[in-house]
């Protein structure tokens, strides 16, 4: 019953990936169903094969930045063919009736399902894009630009919305203000490219000083602050409109809070298990705001991406074969990756290990 | 040789002060400044008592200098008016509020921001535009720059209007500024004191559901029935806090001691927004994944400018809204600040000065 498949899963909380064969639905009326060729691996891949949430089964087959060619469509399906490229980012499903639903932030209905780890409306389990198919309802299907590498694009579908998504959101858009980004990893990397895109000045914050070079001379930030570095935090205070906050590991929230102008926006994209300090003053008396931002609607990824497509922006990525996932894993926890892994699945995949 | 209090301006002044970190107020004479060009001397009738009075007596923020002459919900007659002075008349009743000074030229002074001014100054404990230390409302009188004074409007009554002057801006500015007054739409109120009750109020006059989120259950009947909210959760009650989960567009917290955001933040919808007001000693602690997965904001504010603090009077002449108020005695404020550390107050007190604050 329904179509062989085959990809890489994590059996246990250990989180080591091996080969694991299992089946796909069937391609319904509203399905479209393609052919993997790239996956990014996200760290919420790396969290969820640990179990670091508590919320994953097993056998888990990650990956939720996934592109790839189509190979049938259902019959009810209008807006994409056999040969589209395509690209199936952190959901594949919502009850596409509630207020969020209605506005197009699917995800942030009560009731989305994430491409991986989740159950389905036919109670099975969803399965991710560590594999050599998909199938995915034609709502929750991106079209991706014919002029990006497919390879790096694929991190466009999660760690690309997650940021594009607030500066949008938050009016962060505007050309000519001033936006920080912390942390220079997946997230900020890709943020300090769109924010550059719109027309913005970016000043990377980072622990240490090492992607400095990285950040000005290749990324184009305009500024690079240490964040432990008193003096450099001391000349950058009150100059930026909003931050991008990337970072989950446990951080002072104060430092960043002084370089936002008044009335400015702390947003937070990276989400720390432990809850932080919050110094109340600079609220009160310079009122700034902190919020909180995960991923975007469909229709918002799909213009972000079609904004990536104009202006060449991609992820920095490091292409590996398939049988090197355990060794990417670990060298993504100690952030060893400029700065994101993607899985050549469809040249490297195979069905025996 | 340094000037006392007494001499260093020209008009001899009294009230009642703090000279030490016990905070316990006592009759204190002083001195004000002639009336300028653009100020205007006001008669004081009476002033409000806000719990900002007693963290300044008792030195909590730690930036105190006294001796202190506290009050910021000041009522009274303009008696001069400077020959500049344009919008009020002797003879006018008017307010003073937290602020009596600012730069009046930079970006946020041109905004009608004048309290996000660098260069602000506070109506009590803090250095004026002249350089000179201020004293506040529990006195005879005060001069203040005719930018700083308030028309209050006919209406609304001196004594329960007063506190209009703080609490009253300090709920309004953020409600218009995170646009948290759609009607229809529901609000919580965390806290039920000074700011809490006449957010309460407010928010019923802009057309919100309001629910009150309190730790003391004696609050609901006078909540429900008297203040007209439409509902009262207890914030120990866990199964009602539960049952409520996802159901506010916004909430005011008026809590100023160290208290838990993780269930306020649950109450909240997707898209939610929390201000808080209060100024707890030390840092919350800010749960991040009720932010992220619900895009959710927690924001803060401060009194408001003197145009907003204007419209609020107003709005609150034509609604009806006063705070509600114990009137007291000048000499009965020591027992009034001990019974405020307890929130034992229903829920602002009011001096009545010209009745009952005499010089020796």
């Amino acid at each position: 019953m329904g179509k062989e498949a085959f990809g890489l899963a994590a059996k246990d909380n250990s989180g080591v990936l091996s080969t694991f064969h299992f089946s796909r639905r069937e391609t319904g009326e509203k399905d479209v169903r393609f052919k993997v060729l790239f996956c990014g691996i996200c760290h919420s891949d790396l969290h969820m094969i640990k179990n670091e949430w508590g919320i994953s089964t097993y056998p888990l087959v990650p990956g939720h930045e996934i592109v790839g060619v189509v190979t049938e469509v259902g019959s009810k399906v209008t807006k994409f063919k056999t040969g589209d490229k395509v690209g199936v980012g952190c959901m594949v499903g919502s009850c596409g009736s509630c207020d969020s639903c209605t506005e197009g932030l699917e995800n942030y209905c009560p009731k989305s399902i994430q491409t991986y780890g989740f159950k389905y409306y036919d109670d099975t389990i969803t399965y991710g894009g560590y594999s050599d198919n998909m199938v995915c309802d034609e709502g929750f299907i991106i079209r991706m630009p014919d002029n990006l590498p497919l390879d790096a694009a694929a991190p466009l579908l999660c760690a690309g919305i997650t940021v594009y998504s607030p500066l949008k959101y938050h009016g962060l858009d505007k050309p000519g203000m001033h936006i920080g980004v912390v942390g220079l990893g997946g997230l900020g990397h890709v943020a300090v490219k769109f924010a550059k895109a719109m027309g913005l000045k970016v000043t990377v914050i980072s622990t240490s000083d090492s992607k400095r070079d990285e950040a000005i001379n290749r990324l184009g930030a305009d500024a690079f602050v240490v964040s432990r570095d008193q003096k450099q935090i001391k000349d950058a205070m009150r100059t930026l409109d909003g931050i991008i906050n990337t970072v989950s590991a446990t951080h002072s929230l104060l430092p960043l809070l002084g370089l936002l102008k008044p009335k400015g926006k702390l947003v937070m994209v990276g989400a720390p298990e432990k809850p932080l300090e919050l110094p109340v003053m600079p609220l009160i008396f310079e009122r700034k705001m902190v919020m909180g931002s995960m991923i975007g609607g469909i229709k918002e990824t799909q213009e972000m991406v079609d904004m990536a497509g104009k202006h060449n922006i991609t992820a920095d990525i490091e292409l590996i074969s398939a049988d090197y996932v355990n060794t990417a894993m670990e060298r993504l926890e100690k952030a060893d990756v400029r700065y994101r892994f993607v899985i050549d699945v469809a040249n490297t995949l195979k069905p025996t290990p | 040789m340094a000037k006392s209090p007494e001499t260093e301006h020209p008009n001899k002044a009294f009230g009642w002060a703090a000279k030490d970190k016990s905070g316990v107020l006592s009759p204190f004479h002083f001195s004000r400044r002639d009336n300028g060009d653009n100020d205007v001397t006001v008669k004081i009738l009476y002033c409000g008592v806000c719990h900002t009075d007693l963290h300044t007596i008792k030195n909590d923020w730690g930036f105190s200098y006294y001796p202190v002459v506290p009050g910021h919900e000041i009522v009274g007659i303009a008696t001069k008016v400077g020959k500049n002075v344009t919008k009020f008349r002797e003879g006018d009743r008017v307010g003073v509020g937290v602020i009596t000074g600012s730069c009046q030229s930079c970006e946020s002074c041109n905004q009608d921001l004048e309290n996000y001014c660098p260069q602000m100054s506070f109506t009590y404990n803090s250095i004026g535009s002249d350089g000179t230390k201020t004293y506040g409302g529990y006195s005879e009188s005060i001069v203040v720059d005719q930018r700083f004074v308030l028309q209050f409007p006919e209406g609304l009554p001196s004594d329960s209007g007063a506190p209009l002057l703080c609490a009253g801006i300090t709920v309004y500015s953020p409600m218009k500024y995170y646009g948290m007054t759609e009607p229809g739409k529901h609000l919580g109120v965390a806290g039920l004191g000074g700011l809490g009750h006449v957010a309460v109020k407010i928010g019923k006059a802009f057309g919100l559901k309001v629910t009150v989120i309190s730790s003391s259950p004696s609050k609901e009947d006078e909540a429900i029935n008297r203040l007209g909210a439409d509902s009262f959760l207890v914030s120990s009650d866990s199964q009602k806090m539960k049952a409520a989960i996802g159901t506010m567009d916004y909430i005011i917290d008026t809590v100023s001691a160290v208290h838990a955001l993780f269930p306020l933040l649950g109450l909240l919808k997707v898209n939610g927004k929390l201000v808080t007001l209060g100024l707890p000693e030390k840092p919350l602690e800010l749960p991040i994944f009720p932010l992220v997965l619900g895009r959710k904001m927690v924001g803060g504010s401060d009194i408001g400018g003197m145009k907003e603090t204007q419209e609020m009077l107003e709005f609150c002449a034509k609604h009806n809204i006063t705070a509600d108020i114990e009137l007291i005695k000048m000499d009965e404020i020591n027992t009034a600040m001990e019974r405020l550390a307890k929130s034992d107050v229903r829920y602002r007190f009011v001096i009545d000065v010209a009745n009952s604050l005499s010089p020796p």
